[in-house]
C-alpha cells in the first residue's frame, strides 16, 4: 500500500493524473467517515453500499435539474445508514449543522491551529482544521 | 474549491453538514479522526492505478503469474502487497485482439480500490453507467476507442461481490521492455477497458 509515487507517468495516483480524487475537502471527509465506520464495525460495507445504491437510484428516478454529484449522494447514504443503526439521526445532524452555521461572521476555522493550510490546492489534502476542534457556543 | 473559508454564510450547506456529522461521530467515539485522516491520505496519495499497472506489467512478463492472476485475481494481487477494502474479490479478465472486456458498475460505482484507487468522475457518471451496457461499442468509440466489428465485447457489471480488473493487451513493439519499463505505459482507463495500452 506504500507504492512509491509515480508523479509523471500515466499510472500516477489520482491526484496527479489530471483528475483529483476529491473535488472539495468535505468530499474526502465524507469518504473517510464511511470507510472508518465500516472498518470499525459500526456498519458493514454492503449495508452502506445498499444505501448508496438506493440514493443513486432515487436521484436517477427523480431526474432532477441539478447536476449529478456523487459525494452528495454518498453523504446522504452515510446518514441513512447511521440513522438505520440509531447511531446518529438526521435531526441531530441538522441541529448541529445549524449550530455551526451560527458561528460569527468572519469566524476562521483555521485560527489558533498554528499551521498554514494551503487552500489554494483545494483538493481535500489540507483540511485538518475541519474536525480537530469543537466550537463552543 | 475551498468550502470553509469566508465565514458560515458562504459555506455550502453540504460542507457544513459533513462537518456536523463528523463532530457528532467523533464525540460519540464512533470515528477516530487520526485513523480517518490516515485513510484519506492513503487514498489520496498511495493507492492509485500505479498498483494495478504493476500487476499488469508483472502479468505481461511472467506467464506463471499471469496464469495465477486470471485464476485467482485477489490472491495474485495480494502477492504484490495490494489488498484492502473493495479488493476482497477481484476477478481479472484478459483483453486480446479478438476479445474486449470493459467494466462498469450500473448500480453505484463499485471499483477495485486496492489496484485502481478511487473511481474517476466518468466511471461514476449516470450516462456511462447506463449506456455502456446497452451500446458498448458506441460508448467506447465516443471515449476514443474504436474496435473492429469482429471484436467481441463483454461488459462486466461490478457487484458487491465482485470487482473486475481488465488485463489489457500488451502493445506490439514492447517485447524488449522490462517489467519496470512497462509499468508507466499502463493506464487506469486500460484497466477498466475503455482504452488500449499504447506502445511508447
Amino acid at each position: 500500500m506504500t507504492a512509491p509515487l509515480d508523479i509523471e507517468g500515466p499510472a500516477a495516483p489520482p491526484r496527479f493524473n489530471g483528475e483529483l480524487v476529491f473535488a472539495e475537502p468535505w468530499e474526502s471527509r465524507a469518504f473517510g467517515m464511511a470507510v472508518s465506520l465500516s472498518e470499525a464495525g459500526v456498519f458493514t460495507w454492503p449495508e452502506f453500499q445498499a444505501a448508496l445504491i438506493a440514493r443513486i437510484a432515487a436521484w436517477e428516478a427523480a431526474a432532477p435539474d441539478e447536476p449529478y454529484h456523487y459525494y452528495r449522494l454518498w453523504l446522504a447514504a452515510l446518514e441513512d445508514t447511521l440513522a438505520g443503526r440509531c447511531a446518529v439521526t438526521a435531526d441531530e445532524v441538522t441541529a448541529r449543522t445549524l449550530a455551526l452555521a451560527q458561528r460569527p461572521p468572519g469566524h476562521d476555522h483555521r485560527a489558533g491551529h498554528g499551521h498554514d493550510h494551503d487552500h489554494g490546492h483545494g483538493h481535500g489534502h489540507d483540511h485538518d482544521h475541519d474536525h480537530e476542534h469543537h466550537h463552543a457556543h | 474549491m475551498t468550502t470553509t473559508d469566508g465565514g458560515p454564510g458562504e459555506a455550502p450547506p453540504v460542507a457544513l453538514r459533513t462537518e456536523a456529522l463528523e463532530q457528532l461521530l467523533t464525540e460519540r467515539g464512533l470515528i477516530d479522526p487520526k485513523v480517518m485522516n490516515e485513510i484519506i491520505t492513503t487514498y489520496e496519495t498511495n493507492v492509485g492505478p500505479l498498483n494495478g499497472a504493476k500487476v499488469v506489467a508483472r502479468a505481461w512478463t511472467d506467464p506463471e503469474y499471469r496464469r495465477r492472476l486470471l485464476q485467482d485475481g485477489t490472491a495474485a494481487i495480494a502477492e504484490l502487497g495490494f489488498s484492502g477494502p473493495q479488493g476482497e474479490h477481484i476477478v481479472v479478465v484478459e483483453n486480446s485482439a479478438t476479445t474486449h472486456h470493459v467494466v462498469v458498475c450500473t448500480l453505484c460505482s463499485c471499483y477495485p480500490w486496492p489496484v485502481l484507487g478511487l473511481p474517476p468522475s466518468w466511471y461514476k457518471d449516470p450516462a456511462y453507467r447506463a449506456r455502456v451496457v446497452k451500446e458498448p461499442r458506441t460508448v467506447l468509440s465516443e471515449m476514443g476507442l474504436e474496435l473492429d466489428d469482429d471484436v467481441r465485447i463483454t461488459v462486466h457489471d461490478s457487484t458487491s461481490e465482485v470487482r473486475w480488473l481488465v488485463l489489457p493487451e500488451r502493445p506490439a513493439g514492447t517485447e524488449h521492455l522490462s517489467e519496470e519499463q512497462l509499468v508507466p505505459l499502463v493506464t487506469r482507463e486500460a484497466m477498466v477497458g475503455v482504452a488500449k495500452v499504447a506502445a511508447p
